[in-house]
Parts: C-alpha cells; sequence; structure tokens
C-alpha cells in the first residue's frame, strides 16, 4: 500500500530520482566542513594547523596589483576592486551575471601572525596568503619530570 | 551601495534533464557575461582556478559547452576549518541564436576568467543587398 503510493507520487516516482537524492544526501554528509553561505566578496577558504593559517579567496578578473593586503595586528584585511568591461559602440549586452566595483573584507585570526613572514601568491584568480603563528604564541609541549 | 561588488553564491550544476554527471567531484555553474557586437560575440566566464589549459570548448551545431578543470590541491598538514565555497570544476552550456564562424574562435583565460570570442560567420552578417535599377 505505501510503496504503491510513494510510486505513484512524482517526487519518488522513478528510481533514478530515488537515486540522484541519496547522491546529494551522501555528498551533504561527506562533506568535511559544512559551507558557511555569505553574500560577501570574496569568498573565503581558512586552512589552520599548529603553525599557521591558509587563507585563500576566489578574485577572479582582478590583476595582482590590484589586491590590496594588510594585516593589522590578528586582522587581515582584503581590498580590491574589479573594472567593468567597457562597451562599444554598437554593442549590445545579452547576459550580466558578473559583480562590478570595490570590495573590502576584514578577518580576524585567532592566534598572532609572524607578520614578516606572510607570504601572498596568486594565480588563476584564486589568491592564497600564508599566515605563520607568532613563535611565542606556538602551543608548547611541557616534559614532566618526576621526582623519585 | 551602489559601488558595491556583490557576488552570487556558486551554483552546483544542476543535474536535471536527461544528462547526469559520471565523475565524482563537484560541477559548478560558472557565472557568466555575454555582450554582442555586429560582428562577434564575447563571453566572459569567472572560473577561479583554471589554468590556461584547463579550458575546454566544443562547439555542436549552434550548442556551446564550456568547460574549465580545477584541480583539486590538498595543504599537506592543514586542515579545513572554515569555508565559504566549495571546490569543482566548471560547465555551462549555451545556446548560440547566431551562426558563429568555427575557425575564427578565440579562448583566453587571464586571471581566472575564461574570455571566449566568437566570431559571426559571414553569411549571418546583416548584408545590404544594392538594388539595381533596370
Amino acid at each position: 500500500m505505501l510503496l504503491q503510493r510513494y510510486a505513484d507520487n512524482d517526487l519518488f516516482g522513478s528510481l533514478r530520482d530515488m537515486q540522484r537524492l541519496q547522491n546529494s544526501l551522501n555528498r551533504l554528509l561527506t562533506a568535511s566542513v559544512p559551507l558557511e553561505a555569505s553574500a560577501e566578496f570574496p569568498p573565503i577558504n581558512v586552512w589552520t594547523s599548529e603553525n599557521g593559517a591558509i587563507v585563500r579567496a576566489e578574485i577572479p578578473g582582478v590583476a595582482p596589483e590590484d589586491v590590496d593586503i594588510s594585516l593589522v595586528n590578528d586582522t587581515l584585511t582584503l581590498r580590491g576592486s574589479r573594472n567593468p568591461e567597457e562597451l562599444k559602440e554598437g554593442e549590445s549586452r545579452h547576459r550580466q551575471e558578473r559583480g562590478y566595483g570595490q570590495f573590502a573584507r576584514s578577518l580576524q585570526l585567532p592566534f598572532g601572525v609572524e607578520a614578516d613572514h606572510v607570504q601572498a601568491k596568486f594565480s588563476n584568480g584564486v589568491l592564497q596568503i600564508t599566515l605563520p603563528r607568532a613563535e611565542a604564541e606556538k602551543p608548547r609541549r611541557i616534559s614532566v619530570v618526576s621526582e623519585s | 551601495m551602489p559601488n558595491e561588488l556583490m557576488e552570487m553564491n556558486k551554483q552546483e550544476v544542476s543535474t536535471q534533464g536527461s544528462a547526469e554527471q559520471t565523475r565524482t567531484h563537484k560541477l559548478y555553474t560558472p557565472i557568466t557575461d555575454i555582450y554582442e557586437s555586429k560582428e562577434q560575440l564575447v563571453l566572459l566566464a569567472d572560473m577561479p582556478g583554471v589554468k590556461q589549459d584547463g579550458v575546454d570548448i566544443t562547439l555542436e551545431q549552434n550548442i556551446l559547452t564550456i568547460y574549465g578543470h580545477v584541480e583539486q590541491s590538498e595543504l599537506p598538514g592543514y586542515k579545513l576549518t572554515y569555508a565559504e565555497y566549495g571546490i569543482g570544476s566548471y560547465q555551462r552550456v549555451f545556446a548560440l541564436s547566431n551562426e558563429i564562424d568555427r575557425d575564427g574562435i578565440q579562448a583566453s583565460v587571464k586571471n581566472g576568467v575564461l574570455k571566449l570570442v566568437l566570431p559571426k560567420s559571414k553569411r549571418a552578417m546583416p548584408r545590404k543587398i544594392a538594388v539595381q535599377t533596370e
């Protein structure tokens, strides 16, 4: 009875739809970190380890020299702008989905940074900033000496 | 704010319709601008992480498919702790209305943006027809 009802239902009508649903569920559940929704530009991913953090941002269409990175204490700020494609006479737009203009984004890091050793590279529209943790703030192992 | 850059979140390619993906990694729809002049069609697609040689463009009849491959890059010793965007390749399909000169198509990738110049074929360009007097 129950089976019959589901089979008649459009939503679960075909086995293929079921598999598709299962696939997307699996994908959702196996993702290592859930995606945070953000309307801010650029979207960022942060990787961390004991030794520091790596921040990656997707900034397509911006030249490396047009990105300004600054670090004040433990706050990292990205600034820049993306310029619109100027239309010549006789050209018309069919579709515009990409955004233009200025952007600025700040990020507070959970630790102090060795400011002199921060590295940034920009390749294929992806900015990667490596932020080593300040030596003084690194976790230290304290060995226990037993007295006998 | 008019000058603020707003970004659409990356959209995963939906598997609605007849074609389904056979790959395990994610596939995203690149956001795209298209503009047209008398002679050509220009397409700009945001594909961060795609190298010049990772782009695959096919034009069959009037169906244009753009594909950009993104290599998964792991950071050994690091753990992803905060994520706003997913990583995967890009694909999008367009139906073109104008006849395109296939041999003249130019594609380039710069700073993660694919630029495709599709010149219109001579046949499809508007032509002036001179009227002769008898």
